[in-house]
């Protein structure tokens, strides 16, 4: 199992994802240059959070039309694993992998919290390794988490099953006082049609060890490995 | 030729005295760009005029000490396990005063480079912030903003912020602080030194182009009282975190480089003393071609390139033939680099612009600024304030019930999470005890180990008695780390205090500054860095004299911490450091209490620093051994505040037990005595806490219980936990609302 992990001059998550997938689980992990037009060898493509050139223009504009992205619409399109959060779930919305956009949080303040989700669905190559309705903590670190989409759009993410993490309470009800940010729905993390581009605010790589709090990110890179690794035998 | 105006000395902050004292140096007249170089140069914030002789007395030894303090751009100290901290707090008070985003946000990007310089990944943030009370729209505006700068800034660099303190007094109302403190961490002690290597290595300026913003920020904006704030507005620099960021991990791949031998952080009068102090510390002298800077601005004069305050600058010093694989490295990240010079034989300061010589002068008359020694009475008026009788206060129309609530619900002690939340404080990974702790913990990656980070100062006390006020910043930053388990080990100091040429502040500083050193060396620990910002002044007040202490702590076991919230049903509440949980009227002097219900700052604080360090060691081995289930310190608000804080953070009530006092219930629950920790263990561990602390001479009693759904004080206090805790955590929002 291999992941490749973007660097866009701003990701500041880069080198967290790659302590969670490596020294934690003990997978192989590379960074991926955000200059490069092509890329080879890797299982999944994660795009890390922070403020990719600065944001400038909006969260994620430039970095969706960095070289390296078109690498990565590419290796999507061919069924590859790509998994964005925060700024990352930002630069799949506009690129397009993604439906959707994130706005402003609705209290117009940066957010640095611990969160509550629930997982909807461990019927996906993320989430195989949490069992369905699991309530978990992974932080949220935003100012522009708010997930927006027109209603037909949002008629169709929660039809579909594409709605993967919602915020939720400690008593696991998708609340207004669980919504951090004013999300549609609570939404927390979307699929994409086909099952294998994954975007969420939270922070799964910031949920790795007991001593931070939670180590309850750990299962979702463990579903791409044993999706990955399953697809292999 | 006629003599230098007196608007041209104030504009660049000299004294008649000091610019004739220029040309017995120079044995000339300085030309206009050299009076802006002292200018800068020999600012309180280069220079160190009225600081630096008594500075000096400061613990400065450490086993652990790798870079001493003074020798570069912060201090550096051995943690173990092969790993090396830098770190150092900054003020930017005045720049904040006048445009309070910018001002704090370059205030978090110059202590960012400060520590980034010394080779070391900036790991953690804190930040210190008073301001006046918040029932004013003024104050909520600045609070606003800075916070505002903060966040947007902090947060944006990758650097977790893990806290610090926002403290309110009337005497910050026209001239808040805003002091920031960065940790970073070095492997391998791979510590970068400010400094070139020899003659013909090169001066290569990289990071952002440079323009018109900040000149004058060290002279001006720095080395004045504040009454023509609003004009210069145009000294703030403006930041771009962007570029910060960027910067941050083109250098830390620049240091990888071969023949870079040397960094240094643009800050406080830009090039100018970024290159003079370079070429001290390697006792060379320096040839700069004003020409070859990158601008952002055009027909820009050699003045305004040298003291250009622009952000996200730093100078490295390259070995010649080197320069090739840095050029590519900052062209990878999209980052000027030029080269700007060379360091030379000699000790002169040869400033040319393309062909033409403008200035020459030798290195030593431009870094060696005045020193002032002060030795001034204490004031009358202290006298009378210290002697004050505090068991003799006007009675109070207030049961016990509501003092508790109306304490909870100072600004000063509420729970300042709206603002904390606002700080991306665990990005890195390292956040084992986030911001609202007694202090922070990070742990070190790949080790077992972690690191505790505090800054605490109180300028009351320090206004009081500033010898004991300094030190019990001291003991209180230090009682903090002990109070997550970590054995403190260095600290750093952010010097603010008002215009240092009147004999009462004259007073404060050497008062204070001997009283942290006298804590400090009760701690056997150094002060490895600092700051000094003077002429903190409105035209109505000076603000209370507030030396800031940062504080670093090592734990050796990270999982082995402590952290304030209660625990668990029937636990046992401890007190350490006395054998009764109540205090005297003389423990009011300087409270929140007497500030709050007395509206009065008066009496004479006290501390004794041999209890005050067997309390800590006793605190942190019962914490290390993993006794001891949460620690807190009394402070803010005394032993009510206390127990209902930790009460709160642990989602559970408390029973305060003990033999009833004898005197006004004011100082018994209010009553700020120094030296004091809570901690908690299961009802078993009781009898072996109490005798670990009787062999090791440390008082120590059972005041109480955890559990229940009330707070109880003895028959004082009474109060349904929920109205607590609403309190507590919703005040602080309020205030600020409006």
């Amino acid at each position: 199992m291999k992941f490749g992990i973007v660097v866009f001059p701003g990701s500041w998550s880069e080198r967290d994802m790659h302590y969670a997938v490596s020294d934690v689980l003990g997978y192989q992990a590379e960074y991926i240059w955000h200059r490069e037009s092509s890329f080879d060898g890797f299982d999944a493509i994660l795009l890390p959070g922070g403020f990719s050139y600065g944001d400038h223009l909006r969260c994620g504009a430039i970095a969706a039309h960095s070289p390296v992205m078109g690498a990565i619409k590419e290796f999507a399109n061919d069924g590859g694993f790509v998994f964005g959060s925060c700024n990352g779930f930002q630069i799949l919305c506009e690129s397009g992998l993604l439906p959707g956009a994130l706005i402003r949080n609705d209290h117009l303040s940066f957010r640095c919290s611990p969160g509550t989700l629930r997982v909807e669905t461990s019927s996906t190559p993320f989430t195989s390794q949490f069992s369905d309705g699991d309530v978990v903590a992974m932080p949220i670190s935003h100012g522009e988490g708010n997930y927006q989409a027109d209603e037909e759009t949002i008629d169709m993410l929660e039809s579909d099953g594409r709605v993967i993490f919602r915020y939720v309470d400690d008593q696991n009800r998708a609340t207004v006082e669980a919504n951090p940010n004013g999300t549609l729905n609570n939404i927390a993390g979307i699929a994409n049609e086909h099952g294998n581009v994954l975007g969420m605010m939270p922070h799964p790589e910031r949920a790795c060890e007991p001593l931070l709090g939670s180590s309850d990110g750990n299962p979702l890179w463990q579903s791409i490995a044993a999706t990955v690794d399953g697809g292999r035998s | 030729m006629p003599p230098i105006s007196q608007e041209l000395l104030d504009e660049v902050a000299l004294s008649r005295a000091e610019y004739e004292a220029i040309i017995d140096r120079l044995g000339r007249e300085p030309n206009p760009l050299e009076i802006g170089l002292f200018g800068a140069l020999w600012s309180e914030h280069c220079g160190y005029k009225h600081t630096k002789a008594l500075l000096r007395t400061l613990p400065n030894t450490s086993d652990r000490l790798l870079v001493a303090p003074g020798a570069e751009n912060a201090g550096v100290v051995d943690i173990g396990d092969g790993y090396a901290v830098a770190f150092k707090i900054e003020s930017h008070n005045h720049p904040s005063a006048v445009e309070p985003y910018e001002g704090a946000a370059t205030g978090i990007g110059g202590i960012v480079r400060d520590i980034l310089a010394m080779g070391a990944r900036p790991m953690a943030l804190m930040n210190s912030l008073r301001f006046g009370p918040p029932n004013d729209d003024r104050q909520r505006y600045l609070l606003n903003g800075v916070v505002s700068g903060i966040s947007g800034y902090g947060n944006c660099i990758g650097v977790p912020n893990v806290g610090g303190e926002i403290v309110f007094d009337d005497s910050y109302a026209g001239n808040p602080l805003v002091n920031a403190m960065c940790v970073g961490i070095i492997k391998d002690a791979k510590i970068m030194s400010a400094s070139a290597d020899a003659p013909g290595d090169l001066i290569i300026l990289v990071g952002a182009k440079t323009g018109r913003d900040g000149i004058h920020g060290a002279s001006g904006l720095a080395s004045r009282t504040f009454e023509e704030q609003a004009e210069l507005r145009s000294t703030v620099q403006v930041g771009n975190p962007f570029l910060e960021k960027v910067l941050i991990e083109a250098c830390l791949e620049a240091i990888e480089l071969p023949g870079v031998v040397g960094m240094q952080d643009c800050g406080a009068a830009g090039i100018t003393s970024a290159a003079v102090e370079m070429a001290e510390r390697s006792e060379l002298g320096i040839n700069i071609d004003v020409a070859k800077v990158h601008r952002r601005e055009t027909e820009m004069s050699p003045y305004e390139v040298m003291l250009s305050e622009s952000q996200e600058r730093m100078i490295l010093a390259v070995k010649p033939g080197h320069e090739p694989r840095l050029f590519d490295l900052f062209e990878k990240w999209d980052l000027d680099a030029e080269i700007i010079g060379t360091f030379e034989t000699g000790n002169r300061v040869v400033i040319s612009d393309a062909s033409e010589r403008i200035s020459s002068t030798p290195v030593e008359t431009l870094t060696d600024a005045p020193e002032y020694q002060f030795n001034s009475p204490k004031p009358n008026w202290l006298s009378e304030l210290q002697s004050r009788d505090l068991s003799n206060l006007p009675d109070l129309d207030i049961t016990p019930n509501d003092a508790l609530l109306k304490l909870l619900a100072s600004p000063n002690i509420a729970s300042k999470h709206t603002v904390w939340r606002q700080y991306d404080h665990q990005v890195q990974n390292n956040t084992v005890i986030a911001p609202g702790g007694d202090a922070a913990l990070l742990r070190i990656q790949g080790t077992n180990r972690a690191l505790a980070v505090t800054t605490d100062g109180n300028g009351r006390l320090v206004y009081l008695n500033p010898r004991v006020g300094a030190a019990i910043a001291v003991a209180e930053a230090c009682r903090n780390l002990s109070c997550v388990g970590a054995e403190p080990v260095a600290l750093t100091d952010g010097l603010n205090f008002g215009n240092p040429e009147t004999p009462d502040i004259q007073y404060q500083l050497q008062e204070a500054i001997a009283g942290m050193s006298e804590a400090a060396r009760a701690f056997n620990i150094p002060v490895v860095s600092g700051n000094a910002s003077l002429y903190n002044e409105s035209p109505d007040t000076a603000i209370q004299p507030t030396p800031i202490i940062g504080a670093l702590g090592v734990l050796e076991n990270a999982q082995r911490h402590a952290t304030s919230p209660l625990k668990d049903e029937e636990d046992a509440i401890i007190l350490i450091g006395s054998h009764t949980p109540w205090a005297d009227a003389e423990t009011l002097a300087g409270s929140e209490a007497m500030s709050v219900l007395h509206n009065t700052t008066a009496g004479n604080p006290t501390l004794d620093l041999e209890l005050e360090t067997k309390v800590q060691t006793l605190t942190r081995s019962l914490i290390t051994q993993g006794i001891a289930k949460s620690a807190h310190d009394i402070s803010q608000g005394g032993l009510a505040v206390a127990i209902a804080e930790s009460a709160i953070q642990g989602n559970i009530g408390a029973t305060i037990q003990h033999e009833t006092p004898n005197a006004d219930w004011l100082p018994n629950l209010f009553g700020e005595p120094q030296s004091r920790i809570i901690v908690t263990c299961d009802h078993s561990d009781t009898e072996t806490i109490l005798q670990t602390a009787q062999q090791a001479n440390t008082p120590a009693t059972q005041i109480g219980t955890v559990g229940g759904d009330q707070i109880r004080i003895n028959n004082l206090i009474n109060l349904p936990f929920q109205s607590v805790a609403d309190t507590w955590l919703s005040a602080f929002e309020q205030a600020i609302a409006g």
